[in-house]
């Protein structure tokens, strides 16, 4: 039984200027202790997704279609007392700018003693205080340092307690949306492995999301590709880097730099990001991709079942390939 | 000597430090944020320089230090041999027109409200290079050279029409324009999309050809300056701590920082079991730096001496020197 | 006005009012704003030939006469027409708001300009001055200025204007001091711009924005401000017909019933009100950030 099943999910945002469909046709599933990545750039609905997860999609963004199962259970068809005790709890989210998510009037402590006693509130304060204290050890932060507000910690400690607090009430599954992307590369990498030795002591699943192919490639079990909404491509990491099926990932893959490769000759995707206001018939990716023909400008490829647990969404031959 | 065309000697930044009207009674030493420290190094005429390191190590100080957007606390900074630190008025303008900057953000960096032939034919205008129809004509030239194609077509465009790539691109145009010699380029492609980054350094590197522009580059992220540069320094905390050709500087990596710096990068192969260097701590900030070795805090190979000497750079071997006590006797 | 002149204008207007009304409730916020604002305006202009009386004639109907047929708003206590003086009494209002925005726009705005741009000592100084002068509230400024330079359209614009600068450099001075900072200014003085190109090329411009919402509101606040200075007595000579002064007099009479008097005119000075701050509200709401990706 899958911890986490996604069917048919269709995010949208009802704007003035039009309708943007930010999430289309996604259908994934996560089991306890996986680790996921949301790997996609501008326009690719990564974020949106992740937030769709924990029914946090910000106005004016509907989930219009699909399923989001948690342990069985349809968190759409939820009412929104029953989500919240859910969030935080089965369900967290890392937010990706720990300076603005924390509240600044607030200390340490206070953080996560409210969350302690709002979701368990049988909790009394002196035991939700010693919890907190444990996780800071856990976070490699010193415990006396609870009473401090969040000014007084930089960005790297800030996003470590921001992890913590995410996993405060040892939830089922983390989503972490970007959650190294303000951090310089020595940081990113103690807080990679923090969510790594963290996911080991609590047996959680993670959902990373991030823009660097590089970090979900090292860090997780799963990969998903997202272009304009749609998911372009879903396998195993090491399926993926040895064998990307669709153009976008292996453009992806080409065009990021590897350090330890001595020669590398780096390539770019030709074009532009989709245009999401104003989406183009059949594949959004025809106007970037090398193998494009008549079909793609028809109709949307469907998702094609590669076996070995790899998903392409493309026109593809009967071998497999993509043709010329 | 004329083959070096930036000479960068002893640079210091210090910025005082706001106190509050209280601090500023009781304490008596004003303290200093020292961003940018003792910093030395050259550039050769054609070449890209890369100055690589974490946020707060300098680097971005030290690239607005050299095209004289900041002054110089102490040091001196050379442009073809000339002493350009304390030029000012006519002279400094003059001097724009050979060095210019491109920043990070493609969405700050030109004005909302100016369409793009204005902003790019802008710095035309202000050294009264060429006008109307002329001035035309140079603006639809550095529009191609840049691949803002059909340039009629962006000329007219405000740069909130343009994608994050575009505008970079835009902004690459306006610094070509005025035909420079030098240009600094400070994150430029931090901020775009990975897919789309090469077509920018690309484009920077076939500028370089075609104008026989040198480049001084900024960067955090060592994969793109591996890719990109020619020679590499390293900084830390104010100073540079590692300098040389690239191949010797990644394939022989002296300085502890460097090392570290080196196996923290992400390697996108789930195959590969990378091993960390274990670095303790954070970046201490740079009002009150450490004594001797400003890295000997968090350096696993430190040793007592590194607390009171502070290191000089020393060349190791050909175009490759390191700021670190474990190479002093060499 | 030539009718072909009248066409041009009418076309450049047309599609930015299309694309104002699709712009969602702010756009029509704008567009209603603009439609009471410029209502009363023309109805201001054209009042004197629309009334159905000389608004300024005594007697032309019994005194306090309520609202009845001949005389649709009732007459006053010196049985003048109250529909003709409504028609009629927005002219010294809309001048005054009108005098005092401009004198308000020419003072602040520069001033903030320089002020924050310049930096430093002269900043602070300039600061401490409008921060001073911001504290006090607006009215009780309005007023004791107006007591001291008498009546007049000039002299109730100029107290007007004078509690308004603070707010207009408040602004200019937080948008110079943020866009100072971003990169195309930097890209502007490296490659060699003067300072006063650098202040009007390039953050004047990106400043504009701001200004436009605080001035619709400064109408606004003017209108009221005006009408109040008039209620109180500091306002302009009797034989005018204006809208504050209606106010002052209505007063007197609503204890006895005559409720007619005070309330149209009043009605007309919150509707010349509630446009300005339609405008403003609706501009304030479309520069928010709109969805940002």
């Amino acid at each position: 039984m899958p911890l986490l099943e996604i069917s048919s999910l269709a995010v949208d945002y009802r704007t003035s200027r039009g309708t943007v469909h930010a999430v289309e046709d996604v259908s994934f599933s996560l089991e306890k202790g996986e680790t996921l990545g949301l790997a996609g750039e501008s326009g690719s609905g990564k974020s949106t997704l992740g937030l769709s997860i924990m029914r946090l999609v910000p106005y004016p963004g509907i989930i219009a279609k699909g399923r989001i199962k948690i342990d069985e259970k349809d968190v759409l068809e939820l009412s929104d007392e029953n989500m919240r005790s859910i969030r935080g709890r089965k369900v967290a989210y890392v937010f990706q700018d720990p300076m603005i998510s924390l509240n600044p009037v607030k200390r340490i402590s206070a953080h996560f003693t409210q969350l302690i006693i709002t979701h368990e509130p049988k909790t009394k304060k002196e035991e939700a205080y010693g919890r907190a204290r444990d996780i800071l050890k856990k976070l490699g932060i010193l415990p006396e340092r609870i009473n401090d507000y969040p000014h007084q910690f930089s960005g790297g400690m800030r996003q470590r307690i921001m992890i913590g607090l995410a996993i405060a009430l040892n939830p089922d599954l983390v989503i972490a949306d970007e959650p190294t992307t303000a951090l310089d590369v020595i940081v990113q990498a103690k807080i990679l492995d923090l969510l790594e030795s963290l996911r080991k002591i609590y047996g959680m699943a993670l959902v990373l999301i991030s823009h660097d192919v590089s970090i979900l490639l090292e860090r997780c079990d799963k990969i998903i590709v997202m272009y304009a909404g749609h998911m372009v491509e879903y396998a195993n990491s090491t399926e993926l880097y040895k064998n990307p099926k669709h153009p976008y990932t292996q453009g992806l893959l080409k065009s990021i730099p590897n350090i330890e490769l001595v020669d590398q000759k780096l390539s770019a995707i030709p074009g532009s990001p989709p245009n999401m206001l104003h989406p183009l018939k059949g594949c959004h990716f025809l106007p970037r991709c090398a193998y494009a023909n008549e079909k793609c400008s028809v109709k949307e490829p469907p998702l094609v079942d590669m076996g070995n647990n790899h998903f392409v969404r493309c026109f593809l031959d009967e071998e497999g390939a993509n043709g010329e | 000597m004329v083959n070096e065309i930036i000479k960068a000697e002893q640079l210091k930044k210090y910025f005082p430090v706001q106190k509050s009207f209280l601090e500023q009674l009781l304490t008596r030493k004003p303290s200093y944020v020292k961003a940018v420290d003792n910093v030395s190094f050259s550039i050769k005429k054609g070449e890209i320089f890369t100055l690589a390191g974490e946020s707060g190590c300098g680097k971005t100080t030290t690239g607005r230090l050299i095209v004289r957007l900041l002054k110089p606390t102490s040091g001196e900074i050379h442009f073809n041999d000339e002493d350009i630190t304390k030029f000012k008025g006519e002279k400094l303008r003059l001097l724009r027109r050979k060095m210019q900057i491109i920043f990070q953000d493609p969405y700050a960096s030109l004005s909302p409200r100016m369409k793009l032939g204005d902003a790019v034919g802008h710095p035309l205008e202000i050294h009264e290079l060429a006008e109307g129809e002329e001035k035309k004509k140079m603006v639809l030239d550095v529009l191609h050279k840049v691949g803002l194609t059909p340039p009629e077509q962006f000329v007219s465009l405000f740069p909130h029409q343009l994608s994050g790539g575009q505008r970079q691109r835009a902004a690459l145009a306006r610094s070509i324009v005025l035909k420079p010699e030098f240009i600094v380029a400070d994150e430029p492609v931090s901020m775009i999309d990975v897919s789309l980054r090469t077509t920018i350094i690309d484009l920077m590197l076939d500028l370089r050809k075609e104008l026989e522009l040198t480049y001084l580059f900024i960067t955090h992220d060592l994969a793109v300056a591996k890719y990109i540069s020619d020679r590499i320094a390293i900084m830390y905390l104010g100073k540079i701590i590692e300098m040389g050709s690239k191949e010797s500087l990644f394939l022989n990596p002296l300085h502890p920082y460097t090392q570290a710096l080196l196996s923290a990068i992400p390697v996108p192969n789930p195959e590969r079991k990378r091993k960390m260097i274990e670095l303790s701590g954070e970046v201490p900030s740079a009002i009150n730096v450490p004594s001797g070795c400003r890295f000997h805090p968090r350096c696993p190979l430190a040793r007592f001496e590194c607390i009171r000497k502070e290191p000089e750079l020393v060349e190791v071997e050909r175009d490759h020197s390191v700021s670190c006590l474990l190479y002093w006797n060499r | 006005m030539s009718e072909n002149k009248i066409k041009s204008v009418l076309a450049r207007c047309i599609p930015g009012l299309t694309s104002l009304a699709k712009k969602g409730p702010s756009g029509w916020m704008i567009i209603v704003g603009m439609v009471i604002v410029l209502g009363l305006v023309v109805m201001t202009a054209i009042g004197p030939w629309i009334s159905p009386y000389n608004p300024s004639a005594s007697n032309v109907g019994p005194s306090i006469a309520p609202p009845n047929s001949q005389f649709l708003m009732g007459t006053n206590v010196l049985g003048q027409d109250m529909l003709s003086r409504v028609l009629c009494g927005g002219s010294i209002m809309l001048q005054v708001a009108a005098l005092s925005v401009l004198i308000c726009f020419i003072m602040g705005v520069p001033i903030g300009l320089f002020s924050s741009y310049i930096g430093g000592f002269v900043d602070s100084v300039f600061s401490l001055v409008m921060d001073a002068l911001y504290a006090f509230p607006g009215l009780v400024i309005a007023i004791a200025i107006a007591a001291m330079l008498g009546p007049g359209i000039i002299n109730m614009s100029l107290s007007i204007a004078v509690v308004y600068i603070p707010t207009y450099f408040r602004i200019v001075r937080s948008q110079v001091l943020s866009i100072k900072e971003l990169a195309y200014t930097e890209a502007a003085r490296a490659t060699g711009a003067k300072w006063h190109t650098i202040l009007f090329r390039y953050i004047f411009p990106n400043v504009i924005p701001s200004i436009v919402v605080v001035t619709t509101i400064n109408f606004a606040d003017a209108v009221l401000t005006a009408a109040g200075l008039t209620f109180i007595g500091l306002g302009v000579s009797i034989d005018i017909p204006d809208w504050g002064l209606d106010l002052t007099k209505g007063r007197e009479l609503l204890a006895s019933g005559a409720w007619w008097v005070i309330t149209f005119p009043g009605i007309m000075i919150i509707l010349l009100a509630l446009g300005f701050t339609f405008i403003g509200e609706g501009l304030s709401e479309l520069q928010n950030p709109k969805l940002q990706r």
